[in-house]
């Protein structure tokens, strides 16, 4: 029975996404797709005990989600004879009779792809479009996502209560989006795949254990957007940043502490992820249409190919920061920039970068901007300046992890010009 | 002269009861018939409730959707366009096309229009819809 039950869950976390995106194109509906798939699962776990395991069980289940489907229509008919007043309600839950065929399956090769298209809609707000996604493409529970996401789990039913509405409400289609509007469209679907992974990654509150649920949950969902739009080559890009930033999970964390990428033991890092990561930058590349998400990996891989800190090529890294920062003119590359241009064309002319990035005054406030510039003067012996730059970095973060990392540089600096 | 006569209510308020709600459709339909015999009326329709609200705004031909309604307070109604389009999609197409929506200081809400409450309706679910058209 425990095994049945852990097949059951297997079934359900590898076919969930591809049921429920066909039974919502069938329904026209979100909620009765999933109250077929449960209904479904209800079912399985009665029958397949029985009758044994079924050939193809992903099938099964969406037989049979299939089947309550049509039977919910027909009560829902039944009960229009009586109430005129569901019949905007029933004009979208129409069921076709028909049950699906081979035509069907082909036609559809995977609907997948237009539920992540709908999930991600630009009129739904982002955090609506992250949980819809998860719910929905990633099978993971409303508490599941809440916890991973530190919400109350009320706030995030209500979210994606109201996202359903809004899909069924303002007619969001059901529908990969025209070649016209894809790549804009494409680059919002892309942009909550990399929010789930960072969530996942970088956050460094709450359970550690889901958040690195939501790290891979992510790097799945690239991988089906690959799978299924395989020349998008920024999706390849996307997919290769993730998996190479995620190759590092083990080695970037000591004790609850961050550890940061020239201080990693490197034989913690994931090979088979990078050689993955690696082969698909090479192909995302190759299709010679650059992108943020490709740069970004580019960068990464060079950090992966690096056996030591010294042997990482800065000079590489400062040009793809210097291409980035056309594409995302935001703080934190022109900032990587600078350090990449400090570690290969010389710490002072890093320096003089990060003045003149912080001549303006706009990142005064900005915490990472600080740690960057007091990071190079320590690096070039400016030990007062560089305490002073890691106590304003540190007056301007709340994040636990950050902080004890910029005290610890402060102890070091302290001890250092004792030691002197 | 023709007037527009713009609705305003609080979406926040308690939904009516079944009987109260039935009094405001036959309300409804007592303006519209009126007004339908004096040969005035040219036109009405509840929009839905803010919820379905998608608002568009084009900057350098790139347009910015944003899920709710988000016209700054100081941009006020001006006028209004009623389509029939396939979906969400198409309507925002074309509202992209409205030149207010690439200005400098306004937007273009796009709201669906469910259609008016049948006459003799009784609302299962009174407040979900509105119906005050």
């Amino acid at each position: 029975m425990a095994d049945l039950r852990n097949t059951i869950e297997s079934v359900f976390h590898q076919e969930s996404g591809r049921i429920i995106a066909g039974l919502i194109r069938l329904s026209g509906s979100f909620d009765l797709a999933e109250e077929a798939m449960q209904d479904a699962f209800a079912s399985a776990l009665v029958y397949w005990p029985e009758k044994g395991l079924p050939e193809n069980p992903g099938a099964w289940i969406m037989a049979a989600a299939h089947r309550k489907l049509i039977d919910y229509a027909r009560r829902q008919r039944t009960r229009r004879d009586k109430e005129d007043s569901l019949a905007y309600e029933t004009e979208t839950a129409i069921v076709p009779q028909e049950s699906i065929s081979d035509d069907d399956r082909e036609n559809f090769p995977d609907d997948r792809l237009r539920l992540i298209f709908t999930c991600c809609h630009p009129a739904i707000n982002v955090e609506a479009q992250v949980a819809l996604t998860l719910r929905t493409l990633g099978g993971l529970t409303t508490p599941e996502i809440a916890r991973a996401f530190l919400l109350p789990e009320p706030t995030l039913a209500q979210r994606l209560v109201r996202a359903k509405r809004k899909i069924q409400e303002a007619h969001i289609p059901y529908e990969v989006p025209q070649p016209s509007k894809l790549p804009e469209r494409l680059a919002s679907v892309q942009a909550v795949i990399y929010l789930i992974f960072n969530e996942g990654y970088s956050a460094t509150a709450g359970d550690s254990l889901i958040r690195r649920d939501l790290a891979s949950e992510a790097i799945r969902l690239g991988r089906v957007l690959c799978q299924l739009m395989p020349a998008e080559a920024e999706s390849l890009g996307l997919l290769a940043l993730m998996l190479l930033h995620d190759s590092r999970r083990e080695a970037r964390t000591a004790n609850g502490e961050l550890v940061l990428l020239d201080e990693q033991d490197r034989s913690l890092w994931n090979r088979a992820q990078i050689e993955e990561g690696l082969r698909l930058v090479d192909q995302a590349l190759r299709l010679r249409r650059i992108g943020p998400y490709q740069l970004q990996a580019a960068i990464a891989a060079l950090h992966a190919q690096a056996t030591t800190p010294e042997e990482t090529d800065w000079k590489q890294i400062a040009a793809l920061y210097r291409e980035l920062s056309v594409l995302q003119p935001t703080a934190v590359v022109t900032l990587n920039h600078a350090v990449a241009v400090a570690l290969s064309d010389g710490l002072e002319k890093g320096l003089q970068l990060i003045q003149t990035i912080g001549a303006s005054g706009a990142l005064d406030s900005y915490h990472l901007y600080h740690a960057a510039r007091a990071d190079l003067l320590r690096r070039v012996g400016r030990h007062s300046e560089a305490a002073e730059a890691y106590n304003r970095a540190l007056s301007l973060t709340a994040n636990a992890v950050e902080q004890r990392y910029l005290e610890r540089r402060l102890r070091e600096l302290s001890s250092t010009s004792m030691a002197k | 002269m023709r007037y527009m006569m713009l609705i305003y209510k609080d979406e926040t308020a308690e939904p009516p009861s079944p009987e109260e709600s039935r009094r405001r459709v036959d309300g409804v339909w007592t303006v519209i018939d009126e007004a339908t015999r004096r040969g005035v009326l040219q036109g009405c329709e509840p929009l839905a409730p803010t919820s379905t609200a998608t608002t568009i705004r084009t900057q350098n031909g790139k347009a910015l959707i944003t899920d709710g309604p988000f016209a700054e307070t100081k941009e006020q109604l001006a006028g209004y366009y009623i389509m029939d389009c396939k979906d969400l999609d198409e309507a925002l197409e074309w509202a992209a096309k409205i030149p207010t929506c690439g200005g400098p200081n306004g937007c273009i809400e796009v709201r669906p229009l469910p259609g008016l409450p049948a006459r003799e309706e009784v609302i299962a679910e009174a407040g979900a819809s509105s119906h005050n058209g």
